[in-house]
This record gives structure tokens, C-alpha cells and sequence, in this order.
């Protein structure tokens, strides 16, 4: 920086002069103009706009002029100095915003590359459908109750009104543990955690209960000796047939659609007095195939019905074997199995599919049925 | 039961417009499961007619069958021309002269085969002379059918003549339905759904005087009661009627002599099984008792049966004769030349009946029956009716005498309020309506004072003995279709349980963290535990036994998920799968070491006591559940993104680490060394001290005996025991003062844990340390043999202030002191 010129240069100095500095200013903004890139630009900043600029050292002139032509020079040299600026400044942006979209489209990727790096696994549809049983319930105040596999054999039939003669207590059926007279079984239905409910706790009682159970099937495409039920149990005061048939229909509606009903037709259990057997009416045809041969239905084999499961009001024996009063109280119970269930509602053919652990079986149905 | 219609219809005024599939609707609305309707001879056309075989020839052929060819006179409508037909026949059971029965060209016979003037064997063949197998009259082919000489004329319609056409019902008979093993049951459910009368065919007029044959029975309990009845003369040549044969065929039976054929006949009529003794064969009186320990009997089919204690049989002075209501013996045998007879219509006790068809696997017609209960009321009757039949169709004399020992019990009276199929069922029936639709049963009904009805069901229906059973009557008498739907109102409810919540939560992280769930028979042989490398006092080998499995070879139940699930596994790879990971969650069965007692047999007219309820329990083995992972292969596969990441045993740590966080528990992993699993790299999973599983890779020597992929990893654990907390979180403030970062890199002793130093570094920093992570591990020259450095990130962060270097600085310090101390860690350069 010079000195403060106190002696004052009469001549006017050439890169103060108005035509000078205009050229000046010109020549700048063609070459920030002219600047295709970052660098140019740059370079176009340091030579027009840097501290040896020729504007820059112009001035550093100013001082040396006289008073009175101070004003008129600095207003002159800061008007095209200001003018570059904003001309850089200009320039930058649309340099910078070029840059960024050159940048993106050169990081673009193939999006549709797969990306199978960490497969995800699946629920087993016979573990997601008791959930979902489950759900239905819970949501008008029931409860699950859960009870072991390997149950007493009291539990599993006496207490049920299965006496000790009934063709069900054979080694044809059921898995009896060694030995013989062990009074323990490998439970034949879930009905047994129904008695451990009633003796547990006093009524109103709303479970339901899903869970493995046990018969000596061998394996076959309709048939499996370990296999799966859920069954409910009401007991309350004033309860009868059509709050089973209530309930039912709303299950049936809850996992099959709006509108579908159930249908009871008398039969026999030991645990249940009256019994029915429950039909679902077909969730595919809604009945419109029985009678049409043009229209069948594979699902319900054009009957317009589905055998879904066995129901009835709870014998007054069992009541009493389990503690509940039957003068003051009536239940009743119902259940499905649960393989069959899900035969029918996703077309299913063969029970092996359910039973070997093929990874593709399971993950048809992701995590929730 | 197979119910004929035809049959049907001779007790009950069907109208008859009534389809077979409409009186099966009504059947199965009240309750008889009616599950096919065959069209028996439906599927016969076309001209069958009788014809006289006039002559014939017989002639061998090159392939070495000997042929007749026979011209048969088929009356004068279907002759050719005047002339008999002729036509090529293969059997050889007539002679000339016979009635045969021949389909004509254009009949269509049974599989839609279709008759048609055809070449074979040298000769245009007009037709064919049929079998009763061709015609779907039973399996018999060993011959044509033979006419008897002036059953029909030639030209005759030979459908009508056979009863080939009718309509069969097969009904499903229910345990408590005994009755409806007969067309007398079943008739009388049709004619009460279609409220038309209905005619017993046992109201048989009966007279027993005494004189019959002698009988004594021993055990009242078992046989309340004993009819005997006897013929003399009977034809021994008489053949069965065409419409008897028929039924009893289409009935389900075969027809076989006469005089088997009635007693077979008046069973599928009124249910009541009936047995017939060659009297001549028969030696001193007849002796209803239980077998003797070591006694013997030949059963009619000629199976020689060691007797039970249990078994009732009916006897005389040479010993057993029958396995009462199960089987007669083969000595006393209805034979070819039977004249006399003595008819045995008895009532046996229902379960004791069972016990013995069971025990000697005799599941005949007759067991079938008295194991459902049978009509204590037909003994007579069912003697009377077999008697007459033979004197009608075989030329009998029937005995004047008939024996009849001991009496129907009582039916129950049943009290029952009018009011209470009402509130059972939420049908509004009306008492008399009640009244009605019970005496429609055959239960005579008074009414009493209050409302009541005093109920006495009839001799067939001993299933009605509560007041329940009778409810059930009116529902479905009166049609389970007024039912209406009410929803009932349940108590508001919690949900599912804590527990409940936990396990769908576990099994649902498991399954997104890439596992499938396969849940797998709970069935396991000691192979498998051998297979598994398990030691002799292991306890998972402490096992429950079924007393009948499926498969000698796992007899046992698992108390562990692995070899189920490693099965699976293998299943699965065998299917060209390389890269598998599999889950189970389920119940094991852990016996512990000494023998569980007994579970009682409690009793049912009452609850049991909470001891004796305790005394089941405590029968029973400990059934925990369990989750279990089991995976080979690639974690990762090898793609675009960069190299295979193989399954390893982090992987199987990894998965109990995200079911304990699940369970919100703090999981402290050990080394350890448990089969089945590598020694090297096996994983005990501790809850604070509690044991809760194991994970890491398996055994070589296991993955090897089971065929199971190098490497492959597994982990199970003991969900019961996670002592998952369903407290709330207690949430800590969330600080804003800034992170101050320290990195120490320390070398320790290979052999100590990384663990162990991770808490002692822990332990040292104190209360400043937000968070520690390991993120590098080295071992090689730099720090010598047996070393390895350890480089941890410690993060630390004050509540209330900006922490200043000093404080952090001493924090490290600290930190790597207690490392130094407990594990000899040095900090690295």
C-alpha cells in the first residue's frame, strides 16, 4: 500500500481515467464470462478481481489524487469493481449448479440391480393363523389359554365324559406314554386345557385355546399324527346354543369375509350336550355353485358348504368335573383344526407341505396369515 | 349303515315324490350323518333280459381258453329273426337248459361299458351272458349267474327280476345313535322328520313259554338278558330270495347261505345281532360266562383265541362256543347240512363287548352294534322274527317253547323342566311343543306339577339319561337351523398375556432377522441323541417313552428342538437348497432323572381337590419352551455388492442376543464346551447366573454323522427362562452435552475373553461411559505369539456438563487400569 500522498501528482494517473477503467471493467467481465468452469473462473477472479488486479492496484491510486478528484475516481474505480463481483458471484452459481448436475448424473446407478443380500425369513402359516385366532378374540375380551402336550390322561378324557371304555383311549388312536397305566398322554385335542381353565378359575370364562395335539395317524396327504386346533369355551350365566352360533358367525366372518355364516348340524361328542357339527358356508362361491355344473367350486366341492368343525353346549358332566355349578351356569365350546383350516382357506393339497419344513412352503406366507 | 330305500319304505309312507337326496337332507338335519346316496344299478341300461341257453359248444382256442358258444333263446321280442342268439360265453358253470341273464346289444353295463355285436374267438357274439360281478350285483366272477329253474320265463326283464336298481343311504352312525344301526332306526327318523306314521317291523307278536333250549346266565351284569329259540327241519338246499340276497348286499354284506342270510337279515332289520347254533352240534345247556385264565376258542373264521378273563363267552358242556356278541365258535357252526337250530338273540353290556373286539381286533358287524347299544326289548322279538323267517323261506317247524332268560332293566324317568331346552338352546319353544317333539322320540312324557316333565325314554334309546341328552332331542327334532345368533358379551379382557406377547414377539424378530420357522414332530430315537455326541449322563437324555409310537426308531419325545430341526435343515439342502437358516419355538419334555409317579385317575362327579389336582400335575414331566436356530451356507450370498458372507457361529450368538433383547434381558455370553457343538466355538448363554442356552458352530464329527454342511451353526434356548420383566422401562434422560471420544487399542492373552476385558473397561471407566465398542482385533507379529490387540472406542458423556479433557483422559486411564488388572491388557504403543 502507498504512503498517503501529501505532495499532490498534478498529472492525472492513466489507470484513473475514465476510458481506462472502463476497458478495465470490460475486459474483466469477458473473461468471467468467458470462464466455462470452476477453475477458469477462478483464474478470472485472481486476474480481474485478485490483489494485483490491475483495478486492484488502479486503486491503490486513488489516494494519490487531489482532493477534489478523490471523489469522483473512487466512485468510478468501486462502481466497476463492484460490477465484477457480482459478475464472479453470478457466474460461480451457474458454474456450481452446472457442476452439481454433471455430479449426479455421473453417480447415477442401475436401480433395478437386485439386492437379495440378507433374505428375510417366515412365520410358519400354522403359528400365524393361532395368532390371528387369537387376535379375533381378544378383541371382544377373551383370553388364550395355553396347557402342556403331554397331559394326564384325566384331563384328556375322564374329565371330558370320556370313560375308560371309549374306542378314542385305544393305542389306534392315541400316544399313550410308557407305560400303559402312566395315566399320561400325549394330548388328543386341546379340550384338556379347557378342563384346566374351569378348574383354575371361576366363571365368566371367555379362552380360547390353541395347540398342538396328537393322534396316531401316520402321514399322509390328508392325515398327520401331530396337528393343530383351537378351540373356545364360554361358560356364563344364561349362556345357550345361539351364543355359540353368535360367536361362530362372527368368527367365520372375522377370518373368511363379511357377510358368511355358519351352519350347525346335531351330531354326537362326549364332552358336549347338544353337539353339532359346524359348516362354514364357502367363502369362494357363497353357494352359487351348488346346482351349476357350469359354475363349480372347487373349494367347497360345489355344497356351498365347508365341514369346519365340531361344537356344542358343555355337557353338564363336565361341568361338574371341573368344579363349575351346572344349575347356575351353561358353557359352550367349539373347535377346528387348525391344518385343515388352512387347507381350504389357501388351497392347500397336501398335509405334508405343512409338515416337512420346506422353506418355500412358509415363506408363501411372510409373517402374518 | 347302508340303508336301501326300498327297504325303507316298507315301514314308512315316504311320498313319493321324495327324492333319496331329499330324505337324506331331512336325515342329516336331525342329525344322522347321511355321507353318500348311491344309485345302486343306475348305471345298468339298455336291454337285460332272461334267456334260455338252448345249445352250446364248447371250443378251445389258440391262446388255450376254451370258450362255449351258446344259443340263447331270449324270447320272441329280441330273437334274431325267431332264432336264438348266439352268443360267446367264457364261463362253463350251466348247462343247456339254463336261465341266464343276457345284456343285449346297446345295454350299458357297470364303468360304462357298452354291449355291441362284436367278432371274437371265430363268431359274431350277440350280446352277453352275465355275471353278478358284471352287473355290480357283488364281486362274484366264477361264473355266470344261473337262474333257478321257473324263477322267470325267458324274455323277462332281468333288472327288475335281480332288484338291481335302488338307492342307497350310508349314514354315519354316531357313538349315542346305537338305534340307527338298523333300518328300524332309521326308518323311524324319516318318518319323525317327515311326520308321517311309522310301522315297527319288531311289533312282532311273541310267545315264550317255557320249554325252549336251557340257558343259564352267570353274569347278569355283562348279559341282562337271553332269548333262544329253536327250528327243526329247516331246508338245508333252500336258497335265499333275490330281494333278501339283494338287500343284505346292498346292505354291505355278503349274502351266504340261508339260513345266515336271515339272521344277518333280521340284524340290519332291527339291529339286534343274532347267532345261530347248529343244534345237533350243540352238548348240554347253553352257558353264558367269563372266560377261564388259559382257555381257548376257534372263532368262526377259524382263528384260534387265547381268551382274556375280560371276555364274555357263551358256552356249553365242551367249553367255549362263542365270544359273546363278538363271534360264534367254529364247533357249533351253521353248516351245509344244518336242519336244526338254535337262535340266539341276547343283550350284551355295551363296553365289556368293546373291550373284547378290541382285544381280539374283531370289529364285525355285531360288535359294531353292541358297542353303541342295542335294544334290550328285541331279544324276543329278533328270535321270533329269525324263527318265522326260516319257516317261511326254509320249510322250518318252529318249536312251540322259546327260552327266555332274564329282563330289559328299567329305563331311567327323567325329570326335566319344560323350561330348559329353552334357555339351553335360546329357542323359544313352547312346553307342549316340548312334550310333542319328545314323544316323537318314543319316550313317554307325563307332565308334572311345576313345569316339569317326567320323561321315560324308550328301550332304544339307552344313550337319554340326562336332562341335556333330552335337550338335545328337541333341538334337533325340532331343526338346529332355529337356532339364532347372538353374540354374547364377555367380561372386557387383558388380551394376550405378557408371555404370549414375548413369544410373538421373539419368533416374529427371528423370522425378519432371515430364519424360517419349521416346526418339526416333537418324535426322537436315541440315535439322534448319539449322533448329537451327547455324553451317557447328559441330561437331555433323560427321556419320556411312548408306549405306542409310529416308528420304533423314535419312540421317544424330544428334550431338545435339534434334532427335529436339524433334520429339517438337512430336508431342506437335500432340495437344493444351499443357503438355509431355520427357527422352531416349541415345548421339550425333560422327565428330570427318577421316574415320574403315576397320574392318578380322579374322580368326575365332583372337582377334584386342589391336592389331587396337585398330584397330576406333579405326574407330569417339565415341558419348557424353547426357540432354536439352525443355519449353513452363506449369510450373505456373493453378489454385485461384493464377496459371500458364509453363515458362522457369530451368526448363531447373534440370533439369542436379539431374542434376549426381546425379552429386554441382559444376555452374558461364556465359552464353553457342550455337545452338540464345536468345542472351540460354543457359546453358554447366561441370564445374570442363570444358564439359558447354548449357540456357536456345531461339532464337526456331529455335522458329519448327520449329513448336515460344513459349518453349519445352531443356537437353543430356554424362552421360560429369560425372566423377561414385564416392568416399564425406566427412561434415562437424553443428555445434550457433547461426545467426548477416546480410542485405546490394548494387547492381552489370546486366551482372555474379549468379554472380560470389555467389562473390566467397563467397570474402570466409571459412570462417564455412554457406550464401548470393540471395532478391531489384530493378531499377528506386531504383538507377538499368544497376544492379540484389542481396539475399543470408548464414548463418554456427562448429564449435566461438558466433559473436559482431563476428566475424559482420566475416564480412559481408569478404564485401562481395571483392564490391566483383572486380564493383564497392556495399552498398545
Amino acid at each position: 500500500m502507498s504512503a498517503p500522498n501529501k505532495q499532490y501528482d498534478p498529472v492525472e494517473v492513466t489507470p484513473l481515467h475514465p476510458d481506462e477503467v472502463a476497458r478495465m471493467k470490460d475486459e474483466a467481465l469477458a473473461a468471467i464470462k468467458a470462464a466455462t468452469d470452476l477453475d477458469q473462473l477462478k483464474a478470472a477472479r485472481l486476474a480481474h478481481a485478485g490483489d494485483r488486479s490491475p483495478l486492484t492496484l488502479a486503486n491503490r491510486e486513488i489516494g494519490a489524487l487531489p482532493p477534489q478528484a478523490r471523489k469522483e475516481a473512487g466512485q468510478r474505480v468501486g462502481g466497476a469493481r463492484k460490477e465484477i463481483t457480482a459478475a464472479i458471484a453470478e457466474r460461480q452459481a451457474e458454474l456450481e449448479a452446472e457442476r452439481d448436475a454433471r455430479v449426479l448424473i455421473e453417480e447415477s446407478v442401475d436401480v433395478t440391480l437386485p439386492y437379495d443380500r440378507r433374505p428375510r425369513g417366515a412365520r410358519h402359516p400354522l403359528s400365524t393363523i393361532q395368532e390371528r385366532v387369537a387376535d379375533v378374540f381378544t378383541a371382544m375380551g377373551w383370553e388364550v389359554a395355553e396347557g402342556p402336550e403331554l397331559e394326564a390322561e384325566w384331563l384328556n378324557f375322564d374329565a371330558l365324559n370320556i370313560g375308560p371304555d371309549h374306542p378314542a383311549r385305544t393305542m389306534q388312536d392315541t400316544f399313550f406314554v410308557e407305560s400303559e397305566t402312566s395315566g399320561r398322554v400325549l394330548r388328543t385335542h386341546t379340550s384338556p386345557v379347557q378342563a384346566r381353565t374351569m378348574l383354575d378359575r371361576k366363571p365368566p370364562i371367555y379362552v380360547i385355546c390353541p395347540g398342538r395335539t396328537f393322534r396316531t395317524d401316520e402321514l399322509d396327504a390328508t392325515h398327520t399324527p401331530v396337528f393343530s386346533q383351537v378351540e373356545g369355551l364360554a361358560v356364563d350365566e344364561g349362556l345357550s346354543m345361539a351364543h355359540l352360533k353368535g360367536t361362530l358367525d362372527h368368527f367365520a366372518q372375522a377370518m373368511f369375509g363379511e357377510g358368511l355364516s355358519t351352519r350347525l348340524r346335531p351330531s354326537y361328542f362326549p364332552f358336549t350336550e347338544p353337539s353339532a357339527e359346524m359348516d362354514l358356508q364357502c367363502f369362494v362361491c357363497r353357494g352359487a355353485s351348488v346346482g351349476n355344473p357350469d359354475a363349480p367350486c372347487r373349494t367347497c366341492s360345489s355344497e356351498g358348504w365347508i365341514e369346519w368343525g365340531g361344537c356344542g353346549m358343555v355337557n353338564p358332566r363336565v361341568l361338574i368335573a371341573c368344579g363349575v355349578d351346572p344349575e347356575r351356569y351353561t358353557g359352550f365350546a367349539f373347535g377346528m383344526g387348525l391344518e385343515r383350516t388352512l387347507m381350504f382357506r389357501h388351497g392347500i393339497a397336501d398335509m405334508r407341505d405343512m409338515v416337512e419344513g420346506d422353506v418355500r412352503f412358509a415363506r408363501q406366507f411372510g409373517m402374518e396369515i | 349303515m347302508r340303508v336301501p330305500m326300498s327297504w325303507l319304505r316298507d315301514y314308512v309312507d315316504l311320498p313319493s315324490t321324495e327324492s333319496p337326496r331329499d330324505v337324506a337332507a331331512r336325515l342329516i338335519r336331525a342329525g344322522l350323518e347321511v355321507e353318500t346316496v348311491d344309485h345302486a344299478g343306475a348305471d345298468v341300461e339298455g336291454p337285460l333280459v332272461v334267456g334260455r341257453v338252448v345249445a352250446f359248444t364248447e371250443q378251445t382256442h389258440k391262446n388255450g381258453k376254451t370258450i362255449r358258444w351258446c344259443q340263447v333263446d331270449v324270447g320272441p321280442d329280441e330273437n334274431d329273426e325267431g332264432k336264438p342268439r348266439g352268443i360267446v360265453c367264457g364261463a362253463r358253470n350251466f348247462a343247456e337248459g339254463d336261465l341266464v341273464v343276457v345284456s343285449l346289444p346297446g345295454a350299458v353295463l357297470p364303468g360304462g361299458f357298452t354291449i355291441t355285436a362284436r367278432k371274437t374267438y371265430g363268431h359274431v357274439s350277440d350280446g352277453m351272458i352275465c355275471s353278478a360281478r358284471e352287473l355290480g350285483l357283488g364281486d362274484d366272477h366264477t361264473g355266470i349267474i344261473v337262474l333257478r329253474p321257473g324263477e322267470a320265463e325267458v324274455g323277462d326283464d332281468a333288472a327288475s327280476l335281480l332288484h338291481l336298481r335302488d338307492d342307497v343311504l350310508d349314514i354315519a352312525v354316531t357313538p349315542d345313535r346305537g338305534y340307527a344301526m338298523s333300518i328300524r332306526g332309521a326308518a323311524r327318523e324319516v318318518a319323525t322328520a317327515y311326520g308321517v306314521p311309522f310301522r315297527d317291523p319288531a311289533a312282532v307278536d311273541v310267545s315264550f313259554d317255557t320249554g325252549g333250549y336251557p340257558v343259564r346266565i352267570e353274569d347278569a351284569e355283562r348279559c341282562p338278558v337271553f332269548a333262544a329259540r329253536s327250528v327243526t327241519g329247516f331246508d338245508a338246499h333252500a336258497r335265499t330270495p333275490r330281494w333278501m340276497q339283494r338287500r343284505i348286499q346292498l346292505a354291505g354284506m355278503r349274502p351266504l347261505s340261508l339260513a345266515v342270510d336271515i339272521t344277518n337279515y333280521v340284524m340290519l332289520e332291527l339291529g339286534e345281532p343274532i347267532h345261530g347254533y347248529d343244534r345237533t352240534l350243540l352238548s348240554g345247556p347253553i352257558v353264558v360266562r367269563r372266560a377261564n385264565a388259559g382257555e381257548k376258542l376257534t372263532t368262526l373264521d377259524d382263528t384260534v383265541r387265547d381268551l382274556d378273563p375280560d371276555d364274555l363267552l357263551i358256552t356249553d358242556d365242551s367249553g367255549p362256543i362263542g365270544l359273546a356278541g363278538v363271534m360264534g365258535g367254529a364247533t357249533t357252526e351253521l353248516g351245509p347240512s344244518t336242519t336244526e337250530i338254535v337262535i340266539e338273540a341276547a343283550n350284551f353290556e355295551a363296553t365289556g363287548v368293546a373291550r373284547t373286539a378290541r382285544r381280539h381286533k374283531l370289529p364285525t358287524e355285531g360288535a359294531k352294534r353292541w358297542e353303541r347299544g342295542v335294544d334290550p326289548a328285541l331279544p324276543a322279538v329278533a328270535a321270533q322274527r329269525v324263527a318265522d323267517l326260516m319257516a317261511e323261506l326254509g320249510g322250518a317247524t318252529v318249536e312251540p317253547g322259546g327260552t327266555l332268560v332274564g329282563a330289559a332293566p328299567e329305563p331311567p324317568r327323567i325329570s326335566m323342566d319344560a323350561g330348559l331346552p329353552a334357555r339351553v338352546v335360546g329357542v323359544d319353544y313352547p312346553h307342549d311343543e316340548v312334550a310333542r317333539l319328545l314323544a316323537a322320540t318314543g319316550s313317554r312324557v307325563t307332565p308334572n306339577e311345576g313345569g316339569r316333565l317326567v320323561i321315560t325314554p324308550p328301550s332304544w334309546r339307552p344313550d337319554l339319561t340326562d336332562p341335556y341328552d333330552l335337550v338335545e332331542e328337541v333341538a334337533r327334532l325340532h331343526g338346529y337351523d332355529a337356532v339364532p345368533s347372538v353374540l354374547p358379551v364377555a367380561p372386557a379382557g387383558r388380551g394376550i398375556t405378557f408371555e404370549q406377547r414375548l413369544r410373538r414377539r421373539v419368533e416374529r424378530a427371528v423370522a425378519e432377522a432371515g430364519y424360517v420357522e419349521a416346526p418339526s414332530y416333537p418324535f426322537i430315537g436315541v440315535a439322534e441323541l448319539d449322533a448329537l455326541g451327547l455324553p451317557e449322563d447328559d441330561a437331555r437324555r433323560q427321556l419320556v417313552r411312548l408306549a405306542n409310537p409310529l416308528s420304533d426308531e423314535q419312540p421317544y419325545l424330544r428334550s431338545t428342538l435339534l434334532p427335529g430341526l436339524l433334520a429339517t435343515l438337512r430336508r431342506n439342502v437335500g432340495r437344493g437348497f444351499a443357503d438355509v437358516a431355520l427357527f422352531e419355538s416349541g415345548l421339550v419334555f425333560r422327565p428330570g432323572p427318577r421316574p415320574l409317579p403315576a397320574a392318578p385317575r380322579l374322580p368326575v362327579d365332583r372337582r377334584p381337590t386342589d391336592e389331587q389336582i396337585a398330584a397330576l400335575e406333579a405326574a407330569l414331566p417339565a415341558q419348557p419352551r424353547r426357540i432354536a436356530v439352525a443355519a449353513c451356507g452363506n449369510w450373505e450370498p456373493p453378489g454385485w455388492w461384493g464377496d459371500a458372507q458364509p453363515v458362522s457361529w457369530a451368526d448363531a450368538v447373534a440370533a439369542a442376543r436379539l431374542v434376549a433383547d426381546e425379552a429386554g434381558a441382559a444376555l452374558t455370553v461364556v465359552r464353553d464346551d457342550h455337545a452338540p457343538w464345536h468345542p472351540g466355538r460354543c457359546a453358554a448363554l447366561y441370564i445374570g447366573s442363570t444358564l439359558v442356552g447354548h449357540a456357536g458352530e456345531l461339532h464337526p464329527r456331529v455335522v458329519s454323522a448327520l449329513g448336515l454342511p460344513r459349518r453349519t451353526v445352531a443356537m437353543e434356548l430356554e424362552l421360560n427362562r429369560l425372566g423377561a420383566s414385564a416392568d416399564p422401562v425406566e427412561a434415562q434422560p437424553v443428555t445434550t452435552y457433547p461426545i467426548a471420544t477416546q480410542d485405546v487399542a490394548l494387547i492381552v492373552p489370546s486366551s482372555v475373553p474379549a468379554a472380560d476385558v470389555e467389562a473390566a473397561l467397563r467397570d474402570g471407566a466409571g459412570e462417564l461411559l455412554e457406550s464401548i465398542r470393540l471395532f478391531d482385533v489384530y493378531e499377528g507379529e506386531q504383538v507377538g505369539e499368544g497376544q492379540r490387540s484389542l481396539a475399543y472406542a470408548l464414548r463418554f458423556r456427562a448429564p449435566d456438563r461438558t466433559l473436559t479433557v482431563e476428566e475424559t483422559t482420566d475416564a480412559r486411564d481408569a478404564a485401562v487400569a481395571e483392564a490391566a488388572r483383572r486380564t493383564g491388557a497392556v495399552l498398545r504403543g
